[in-house]
């Protein structure tokens, strides 16, 4: 293949970060014949000579040092200081849906606190029959449930409404994870406190609000808070991460990320949305017309291949390719995603590792023969409320380019012909 | 009734339907006391429910906010890099990059009132008095054009001050807007005639490098400053009125500084022992490049070094974190390092 040649010739392979590492073997497209016997095979290695680590040797585990690069970044610029910031998901080098705390993004309003559970306290107030005071045990002998939620922050692809401007799908859509909580529902603590007195509970809300100092108060629509939300104190099966609100966060399924208020300490049932900070001058959508929409609290269907993509580049050359990438809807359950390699003009149906879970990241794939030449990936997904994710184009039209939250346009990648991708928008 | 998403009330009524909300008591937890509540229950409403008896003013508001605000807002509310800027940005909304303020964004001027009393000063949350909050809040209205310097905002008057943008706020209306043309069957073939490129994240160029941990690593070993003498206090250097007046003014650093047994590095790192010693060495404190740099290059806070940073920090070291605009009097520079001279390690 001439274009196969010409995607890996010496000068433009030597850009590829670790391509040198894929050596000259991977390029074909069939199984290569060795020319001369590898080493790894014909010699006795030390690995397979010599001990490995004793048992301990790491009490908790890190990852293999081989791996130190999947970890969370930050992007300085975005705002004045770490305590009051966010960083991103390795989405680009994770595969699956699950999310590992260790390096599942954070957003802080003002640090993350130091707050152990002997410390912890849970307020239910307002317009209940009895105020309740929980200690962290209190919480533990409520009956509990385990469900899988992804957590995105509203600002995810935030910094993309005026143009391509990040190049890595870390960058551009790592604002976000996916847990396997245990918990216990809000529900059965409000019931708990007793409802009684708040009377009609259609017009009625909850205002939760953090521990820590920004204390970080949302007020959510009782309906929700009667329906899935959850008051979680473990994820992936361990305690939350001190970043992720340890010892008891709030998980507003399908919901964006900054209503999932994390050390929780106060649950009070209102008449009326308190209009914090957080729901007025943050976490509302300005449109061209000057007009802010509030409430916009779903996030709509969305999907993004993680690989290839910028920092996850093709380093095999032709052949076999595993186009991956994760897509997710808060307003249901993901039914199809479709890719394209021509920015949009044709549209193949993706692969779903397992079925759509509502509220949570499904892994798509696609698995194709690469010729080598250039490609603009994108990738489309369709919810079970028949909703399809739009274009950037289309969501301009509605929003203008000031909205900064809710960014759910398609992404494309320009793959070039030597496999490096990088974040550009098309016509 | 308030109104939902339709997709909320669909939801809603589904709920409701399966079954009343009476379920079975654990008797678990304890009755939360009044004085309990009281301290947690603090939120204030747009219809200012919640707000505590008192008043302020601007002119009282400028000082307070000068030692408590100014720091990240700036003398004016108008904001220092990256931190809020609280004044400005009228009939921006609708322009390109609309600047989003208390005055020209903010719907209720109760969630001002709110949030400063509960979550400002930063890194000293929840420590202002109700009459602070009322004075500060009178600036930042000021500030905006929206009060006269002799209104006085109290409990009673705060609901006669008209925030400019209060009716500048819809509901979702996604439902209607979106919902309904972004459905159906997508197109899968031929549905555009060609595809061009149009805009490239590389021409911006504003991605973070990757460094890996082990760099980082490297270059905080290179770090390691040459063993200084110990710094020796000479008793007769040391001006004990000067070092009182330093306390003073290093209100203006504790928003984001540390000092004295069990202090912590906030949005600065902690000053016990940093005068004479070398520059970017607080233990666990992530210091900027330019530091970090300046500390690789030998740099110790000396009488001369320390005046000249808090001078005009940004001046004297380009890129750092330090986000403080800087003191102006001579008087003020000295005081506050002899003040640091006194804190130990």
């Amino acid at each position: 293949m001439s274009d196969n040649e010409k995607g890996n010739s010496p000068s433009r392979r030597a850009f590829l970060r670790g391509a040198a590492a894929a050596g000259a073997g991977a390029l074909t497209t069939s199984a290569a014949t060795a020319q001369t016997a590898d080493t790894l095979i014909t010699k006795v290695q030390p690995w397979a000579q010599e001990f490995g680590d004793g048992v301990d040797a790491a009490p908790y585990g890190m990852p293999i040092e081989h791996e130190g690069d999947v970890i969370r970044r930050n992007v300085e610029w975005l705002t004045a200081d770490t305590v009051s910031s966010i960083n991103f998901t390795p989405i680009h080098a994770l595969d699956g849906t699950i999310t590992p705390q260790g390096c599942a993004f954070e957003r802080h309003h003002s640090g993350a606190i130091d707050l152990k559970k002997e410390d912890y306290r849970l307020m239910v107030n307002g317009l209940v029959d009895t105020p309740l005071v929980f200690s962290y045990s209190d919480l533990e002998r409520f009956p509990r449930e385990n469900h899988v939620y992804f957590c995105e922050c509203a600002a995810n692809t935030g910094m993309e409404w005026a143009g391509a401007q990040l190049n890595g799908a870390q960058f551009t859509h790592g604002m976000i994870h996916n847990m396997e909580y245990t918990g216990v529902s809000l529900r059965t603590l409000l019931e708990e406190a007793g409802l009684d007195t708040a009377g009609d509970l259609k017009d009625k809300w909850v205002f939760v609000e953090g521990a820590d100092a920004s204390s970080n108060g949302r007020s959510i629509p009782m309906e929700k808070a009667l329906d899935d939300v959850l008051v979680a104190f473990k994820a992936n099966g361990e305690a939350l991460r001190k970043e992720h609100g340890y010892p008891v966060r709030l998980v507003v399924p399908g919901w964006e990320g900054n209503m999932w208020v994390k050390w929780i300490r106060r649950i009070e049932v209102t008449d009326a949305p308190v209009e914090s900070r957080e729901e007025t001058s943050k976490y509302t959508d300005v449109l061209d017309n000057g007009i802010a929409r509030k409430w916009t609290w779903a996030m709509d269907a969305k999907s993004v291949v993680t690989s290839p993509s910028p920092q996850s580049p093709i380093t095999h050359g032709s052949g076999p390719l595993v186009i991956s990438g994760l897509a997710w809807t808060g307003r249901g359950t993901i039914t199809r995603v479709d890719v394209s390699k021509d920015g949009g003009m044709t549209w193949e149906t993706a692969r779903l590792a397992k079925p759509g879970e509502k509220m949570a990241l499904t892994r798509f794939y696609f698995d194709t023969e690469w010729d080598g030449s250039e490609m603009m990936l994108q990738s489309r997904a369709m919810d079970d409320t028949g909703y399809i994710q739009p274009t950037k184009t289309q969501l301009r039209e509605v929003r203008g380019l000031n909205s900064i939250y809710h960014n759910n346009c398609i992404q494309t990648w320009l793959v070039r012909s030597n496999g490096e991708a990088e974040n550009v928008e098309v016509s | 009734m308030l109104k939902f998403p339709k997709s909320a009330t669909l939801i809603a009524a589904a709920i409701f339907l399966s079954g009343p909300v009476s379920a079975e008591k654990l008797g678990l937890g304890r009755s939360a006391l009044p004085e309990e509540i009281a301290a947690w229950d603090r939120e204030i409403r747009p219809d200012g429910t919640g707000l505590p008896v008192g008043s302020g003013d601007a002119l009282v508001g400028e000082e307070i906010f000068a030692d408590q605000c100014a720091a990240c807002h700036g003398d004016f509310a108008e904001g220092i890099d990256n931190w809020p800027k609280l004044a400005g940005g009228a009939d921006t909304l609708d322009h390109e990059d609309p600047l989003k303020t208390v005055g020209s964004y903010w719907p209720y001027l109760s969630t001002a009132y709110d949030y400063i009393k509960r979550s400002m000063p930063y890194g000293n949350a929840g420590t202002l008095s109700d009459d602070d909050v009322y004075s500060i809040v009178a600036y930042i209205l000021y500030s905006n054009d929206l009060i006269e310097d002799d209104f006085v905002l109290s409990n009673e008057t705060f609901l006669d001050v008209e925030m400019p943008n209060a009716a500048g706020f819809i509901l979702d209306d996604r439902a209607q807007t979106e919902y309904v043309q972004w459905s159906g069957e997508p197109c899968m073939e031929n549905c555009k005639s060609e595809v061009k490129v149009t805009m490239r994240a590389l021409v911006l160029d504003v991605t973070p490098e990757e460094e890996k941990t082990e760099v980082a690593a490297v270059v905080e070993a290179e770090v390691v400053p040459e063993p200084v003498a110990a710094p020796v206090v000479e008793v007769a250097a040391f001006d004990v009125e000067l070092a009182e007046a330093g306390v003073k003014v290093f209100k203006k650093c504790k928003s984001c500084h540390q000092i004295g047994d069990g202090a912590k590095n906030k949005s600065g790192p902690i000053l016990n022992g940093i005068f004479e010693n070398a520059a970017g060495a607080v233990d666990g404190f992530k210091y900027s490049k330019a530091m970090r740099k300046a500390a690789d290059a030998g740099l110790v806070w000396d009488n001369v070094e320390l005046a000249a940073f808090l001078a005009k920090p940004k001046t004297y070291m380009k890129g750092t974190k330090m986000s403080f605009a800087g003191l102006k009097k001579e008087k003020d520079q000295l005081a506050i390092v002899e003040f640091l001279k006194s804190l130990e390690d």
